[in-house]
């Protein structure tokens, strides 16, 4: 037991834990304000249902040796995840049931992430249950093929914090129900605007903070690892910013928030895989890559008929494609002491990882869409007509964003 | 001259705009206002309590154009705004006596 790691482990679990509300403001921010509260609920529930699924079956499923697709049920209901640490997939100097908790963080903000692609429409109902099945259904078995020793491990695919398993997964899922749910009904019309940017740099920053968390954390250790993949998780969004801002200055002449909280996103996305196998220079030439894709898939997405609403394709499933293959390029084992990518010759890399981001892909697409459609058998998916128009806030959770002073009257119910 | 106020359902600003850009109307000022007509509002619910919000979201819309197309502005507004259920909103016309330019100090006619 090394105290040291304890401490910070204890640390990064929260600090990743914080990432799900900041995500709350940075997609709250970017809706409507009929629907900033709706919004903003789909990331907070998340910290909910997921995180009781994922102590009652989604870590054994995930995190036990099982088979090459999925774990087994030994750790179900967190038997045998103890004060000790030993019983995890991986060796730990400090209690396993901390290593549960900080997985599990992961895997609430995989599934908030998704609301991204189904704002200001689908139903609260509808989406809290998707995510739930979700997280077991998709999520638990792509983090066992990368970290729990499966088949994408075995091909020597490498996922420092998550850019598959969270990225480029939740992307995927997005992607579908983004199609399955359809689009808003005012989509493309001028008043379908963010109605609070200060909310998304809140929300881009505070992600930032806990992103510290997420990839320094995956050390596991309080170490040299550590140290390494949190200077590249402060270094390549940097130069994400830098070059998003060229971009937006080239494109519009002016360099917008909205950008740069978007850049800040996706500099994140693309060094989550790299962040403790890359040296601190080829992090800021991962980050500055990345921007490039991203900038043009979010242009490109805005002229289809695809509301994705708050663009988790192009931040997340590019940015996560671009650094799980920057991983393979740019990896070097002198410095993570496991493996070395294409620029110290090691070209077959760049393949594995190709396979890998698909594999994540092709099961997480097909998966949700299976889960949607059953979904949609039991249950509209999406809000009606009427309440849509008037917003989610008021017509799901009976509450407003915004109420302004005299716009309530309290009225006596029952016994006060 | 007239004025012609327009209280809308807020998602209905965007299509009022298009009716009236329609007309070659482009001048116009929306506010956000709050009220309610016939429809009774809805039900919050905080901290346990219930309140019954009665005055809801809308948005106003004044324009000022000539008596001769007074009336295509407003069966162009009516038209735009229904959804045929209660909460429409409504249209009041008022008579303009005189308009005055800003920039150039001239009265318009």
């Amino acid at each position: 037991m090394n105290q040291a790691d304890t401490a910070w482990m204890l640390i990064s679990t929260a600090l990743v834990l914080l990432m799900t509300p900041a995500l709350a403001f940075f997609y709250g921010g970017l809706v409507r304000s009929k629907n900033a509260l709706n919004t903003m609920m789909m990331s907070f529930i998340s910290l909910g249902f997921v995180s009781v699924l994922w102590a009652l079956v989604g870590y054994s499923l995930a995190l036990t040796p099982g088979n090459n697709w999925i774990g087994d049920m030994s750790l179900a209901f967190l038997n045998g995840v103890g004060l000790a640490e030993t019983g995890a997939i991986v060796p730990l100097t400090f209690p396993h049931i901390l290593y549960m908790a900080f997985q599990a963080t992961f895997c609430i903000i995989t599934a908030a992430l998704i609301s991204g692609a189904i704002v200001e429409r689908m139903r609260f109902s509808a989406y809290v249950i998707f995510i739930s099945l979700w997280s077991v259904v998709v999520y638990a078995p792509i983090a066992h093929w990368v970290w729990g020793g499966g088949w994408l491990a075995d091909m020597g695919a490498w996922d420092f914090a998550g850019g598959t398993v969270v990225h480029v997964n939740a992307a995927a899922a997005a992607l579908v129900a983004a199609i399955v749910v359809g689009k808003r009904r005012e989509y493309g019309s001028t008043s379908v605007l963010p109605h609070s940017v200060p909310f998304t740099l809140l929300g881009a920053g505070l992600l930032w903070f806990g992103w510290f968390g997420f990839n320094a954390g995956s050390a596991l250790a309080a170490g040299p690892i550590a140290s390494l993949a949190f200077v590249t998780t402060m270094l390549a969004p940097a130069a994400t910013l830098v070059v998003w801002t060229f971009l937006d200055l080239t494109r519009s002449g002016k360099p917008t928030a909205v950008g740069a909280a978007t850049a800040i996103v996706v500099g994140l996305v693309a060094v989550t895989p790299a962040a403790g196998f890359i040296s601190p220079i080829n992090a800021i030439f991962l980050g500055a890559i990345a921007a490039v894709p991203s900038y043009f898939a979010l242009i490109i997405r805005a002229r289809t008929s695809l509301d994705d609403s708050l663009d988790v394709v192009a931040a997340h499933g590019v940015g996560g494609t671009v650094g799980a293959l920057l991983t393979g390029v740019f990896a070097e084992k002198s410095i993570n002491g496991l493996f070395d990518g294409a620029i110290a010759g090691n070209p077959g890399q760049v393949m594995i990882q190709g396979t890998a981001v698909l594999a994540a892909f092709v099961y997480s697409a097909g998966a949700s869409f299976i889960l949607l459609k059953l979904i949609g058998l039991v249950m509209p998916l999406r809000a009606t007509v009427e309440e849509e128009g008037t917003g989610l806030d008021i017509t799901s959770h009976g509450e407003e964003a915004y109420l302004h002073v005299g716009g309530a009257t309290a009225t006596r119910h029952g016994s006060f | 001259m007239k004025l012609i106020k327009s209280i809308v359902r807020p998602n209905k600003v965007d299509e009022v705009k298009d009716a009236l850009a329609k007309l070659s109307i482009s001048g116009m000022t929306v506010t956000e206002v709050r009220g309610h007509g016939k429809q009774k509002g809805h039900t919050a619910i905080y901290r346990g309590k219930e309140y019954n919000v009665s005055l809801l979201p809308k948005m106003e819309i004044e324009i000022v154009v000539p008596d001769s197309i007074a009336d295509d502005a407003i069966k162009a507004i009516v038209g735009a705004a229904r959804t045929g259920e209660i909460g429409d909103g409504r249209v009041f016309v008022f008579p303009v006596l005189e308009s005055y330019r800003i920039r150039t100090g001239e009265k318009e006619s």
